[in-house]
């Protein structure tokens, strides 16, 4: 429609680069965490994460030299490479830790008791001493060192399988699978029933009860934690899978009902009246031909309530409790930011593993969820 | 038993025992207490078609009361009884009232509720404006969607990174540091930093104000209108007039505060602005939102109309602010309110960033603390009902349209 108007080349391009700016305004946070979360351990403290590509210089930690010693020319030499040949290139190097970049590379530094070290930029070294160093504690070396870029899998194969109590991520994945899965699966069936016979049924107080599941739409679920852990406590259940998967249901109903009702009472009459007529019972008709018809709707519920309890913290905070064995990925996080707040390695990985199931939900699932989205709101 | 094993069971358990549950129910009633033949087959069949839509209704309803509804007054009785139990009155209330900590959740509430909503939902109709008009869009559409499938909290660890702060000395990982820090004094963060905004917002402060005009001018216009709706224009120009008295002392900071270059800052830790940092993670996951369903409204305007004013000479803009942001006015109330209500439950992009240290406090974040660490009940209960009364008008809002669009 708005091709009728007379384009202008200069407006559209003003377009094309605002929308640029916000796509990569809203992506770069989570790349910045997805590019870390490949980096080693060092070069995540000693660059951000946006320079990964390019070399870095940067302080190493100290390396103790070592090596067979040989005899050379009256004097005993040991020979080697600093970095085992995996690379780097030495800017500055010292010998004590409190003057670190006191040579340049290819300089000899005289030590104590007549000791000589040199080393070279690719990190070759030579130490050479008048007496046998057999029995010597060997010099340190501290460098300066361009390292070119270096990404890795192991934070991720260090969370998930951390053999730590409470930080392992792959217990509470499978914490989160087992509290989800139950939790979206229930409130579906419930639901669909109470909506067809909020949708066809004619019965008094219809009007009423659709406006008591809108008003629940929008209570605060803060409200329902104490008298429910009351209650639950007080039948016997405390907290637990039990617990939560009833506290899910019981919060994702109304939206459920709400979704459906509306979706139902937009199928065309004749098919059920038809069924009506041919003498199908109305669970006949519910079975056969309203939840077959209400597929799309069912399953843009189901991804809702599912990135909903997969995502949620306060509910399994509550319900669930905080042991260490029944933390959800969410807590975990919550624990990891509190306990190892600087270390990204695994923050960062704990988070991608955390939220790559709901992603892949979303990716693969983003229509239905548009037309949830459309369903529940524009009204 | 393995908590897998039971969630297999539990789903076997209950999605079996609803079906067993309907079709059982559905039987006896069919079978054995109206059945259809005999000398009252008719009048059995009314009378077993006035119970069906309950036989249906029945579990929902059970799960509603006991899950939605019962909570609020049990709530609200638990909130009128102090720490042992005893009634209590409304003791709870005045001590909550009393405190420092309350006044400023209820202070940054008030915050959260203006700037997330409005942000998101303006972030949203651009993107949905913007990607509508590009070949790409329902790329960028999707990419801007995204975060909707990020929890709260893995979107306050991404953010978290962004606002990462190290001593001056070490490398800054932070991506917000590292742009502070390219700011010396120059002309260049002259331009950036002063210049940019003070225009920006002075851009922004005129444009509220103006909108707010335009709210309340029906006032002194002397037209007649229900109560509700001049209550909405009273509302709506003085939320205006306090937003714009907001931007105009930061037009004023802008302009006179010196800026501690080259220094990294703790974003966190800066009183009111740390709040806005914590905000913009929720209007970065909630723009998608506003933008799918902004995006359907806009598609929806009828063509007719643009073409019109396209043939009466309007230019783009007129054509957006003035022929289709008019029409698709309530689907924006709609996303509105939406977000609304998502903002009053935020509690855990403030658990997992700051934990309301440093002044960022929200109610909800501050009834979790009276709850399960000063294990006071009486008062979590208190401030859960102080969020329930700010939901309320929306609670009355939507019953009222509902029951419009029933008829």
């Amino acid at each position: 429609m708005d091709s009728i108007a007379g384009k202008k080349p200069a407006l559209t391009w003003a377009v094309h680069i605002a929308v640029v700016a916000l796509v990569v305004l809203w992506v770069v946070p989570t790349f910045g965490l997805l590019v870390s979360s490949f980096r080693t351990t060092d070069q995540i403290t000693s660059s951000g994460w946006w320079q990964s590509l390019a070399t870095q210089e940067s302080q190493q930690p100290a390396i103790r030299i070592e090596g067979d010693e040989a005899q050379k020319d009256g004097l005993f030499a040991i020979e080697g490479n600093l970095y085992s040949g995996k690379g780097g290139a030495v800017s500055k190097w010292g010998t004590s830790s409190r003057e670190p970049e006191a040579y340049a590379p290819g300089d000899t530094a005289e030590l104590n008791d007549g000791l000589k070290l040199t080393v070279q930029e690719n990190g070759d070294f030579s130490l050479t001493s008048p007496a046998s160093m057999a029995d010597m504690r060997l010099p340190r070396v501290f460098t300066t060192a361009s390292t070119p870029p270096e990404f890795t899998t192991r934070n991720y194969t260090n969370v998930i399988s951390s053999p730590r109590v409470g930080q392992s991520i792959g217990q509470a994945f499978l914490n989160t699978l087992t509290v989800a899965i139950p939790a979206t699966v229930i409130p579906i069936l419930v639901a669909a029933f109470a909506a067809y016979a909020l949708a066809w049924m004619e019965f008094p107080g219809r009007a009423l009860l659709v406006a008591f599941v809108v008003a629940l739409l929008v209570v605060p679920l803060q409200l329902a934690l104490i008298p429910l852990l009351q209650f639950h406590n007080w039948i016997g259940i405390g907290k637990g899978y039990l617990s939560i998967w009833m506290a899910h249901t019981g919060f994702g109903l109304p939206l459920a009902i709400y979704l459906l009702r509306n979706y139902m009472v937009g199928l065309p009459k004749d098919i059920i009246e038809n069924a009506r007529v041919d003498g199908a019972t109305e669970f006949q008709i519910f079975i056969r031909i309203i939840l077959p018809l209400s597929f799309p709707a069912l399953a843009s519920f189901a991804i809702f309530q599912f990135l909903w309890t997969w995502n949620d913290l306060l509910v399994a905070l509550v319900f669930l409790g905080t042991d260490n064995d029944k933390l959800v990925l969410t807590g975990n996080l919550v624990n990891l930011m509190g306990s190892r707040g600087g270390e990204w390695e695994i923050l960062s990985a704990s988070a991608f593993v955390s939220i790559a199931v709901p992603l892949l939900v979303f990716f693969s699932m983003q229509r239905f969820l548009v037309r949830g989205l459309l369903a529940g709101s524009v009204k | 038993m393995h908590p897998a094993l039971q969630a297999v069971l539990v789903i076997l358990v209950g999605v079996g025992g609803c079906v067993g549950y309907f079709y059982a129910s559905n039987l006896f009633l069919d079978k054995v207490l109206f059945p259809a033949r005999g000398p009252e087959a008719g009048r059995n069949i009314n009378r077993a078609n006035m119970i069906r839509p309950w036989l249906f209704l029945a579990p929902a309803l059970i799960a509603l009361c006991l899950y939605l509804a019962y909570p609020v007054f049990a709530t609200f009785w638990l909130s009128l009884h102090d720490k042992s139990g005893a009634f209590s009155g409304l003791d709870n209330y005045q001590k909550m009232f009393a405190e420092p900590k309350f006044a400023e959740s209820l202070r940054n509430n008030m915050l959260w509720l203006i700037v997330v909503p409005a942000a998101a939902t303006g972030f949203g109709l651009l993107a949905a404006q913007l990607t509508d008009r590009i070949a790409w869009g329902s790329i960028a559409k999707s990419l801007i969607f995204m975060p909707m499938a990020i929890s709260f909290v893995g979107a306050s660890v991404i953010f978290k990174l962004i606002y990462d702060t190290r001593d001056a000395n070490l490398p800054q990982i932070g991506l917000l540091n590292a742009l502070w820090l390219k700011a010396e004094g120059g002309p260049g963060s002259f331009l950036m930093l002063r210049l940019l905004p003070f225009l920006l917002i002075l851009c922004l402060m005129l444009g509220i104000l103006y909108v707010g005009y335009l709210v309340a001018r029906p006032l002194w216009a002397g037209r007649r209108a229900g109560g509700l709706v001049t209550a909405g224009r009273v509302i709506g120009g003085l939320v205006a007039l306090f937003l714009g008295h907001e931007l105009a002392t930061w037009l004023y900071g802008i302009a006179t505060a010196t800026l501690p270059y080259g220094q990294p800052q703790a974003w966190l830790q800066i009183p009111y602005w740390n709040s806005f940092f914590l905000m913009a993670v929720l209007v970065w996951i909630q723009t998608g939102f506003a933008m799918v369903i902004l995006s359907a409204a806009l598609r929806g305007v009828p063509e007719d109309t643009i073409e019109a004013a396209i043939l009466d000479g309007a230019n783009p803009f007129q054509i957006f602010f003035e022929i289709k942001v008019p029409q698709v006015l309530g689907t924006i109330v709609v996303v509105w309110t939406t977000i609304t209500i998502t903002v009053l439950k935020v509690f855990d992009i403030v658990y997992a960033m700051t934990n309301g240290q440093w002044e960022t406090q929200v109610l909800a974040n501050y009834m979790f603390d009276k709850l399960f660490r000063a294990f006071d009940w009486g008062m979590g209960a208190a401030a859960a009902m102080i969020i329930m009364l700010l939901v309320t008008p929306i609670l009355i809002w939507n019953v009222w349209n509902a029951r419009k669009e029933m008829r």
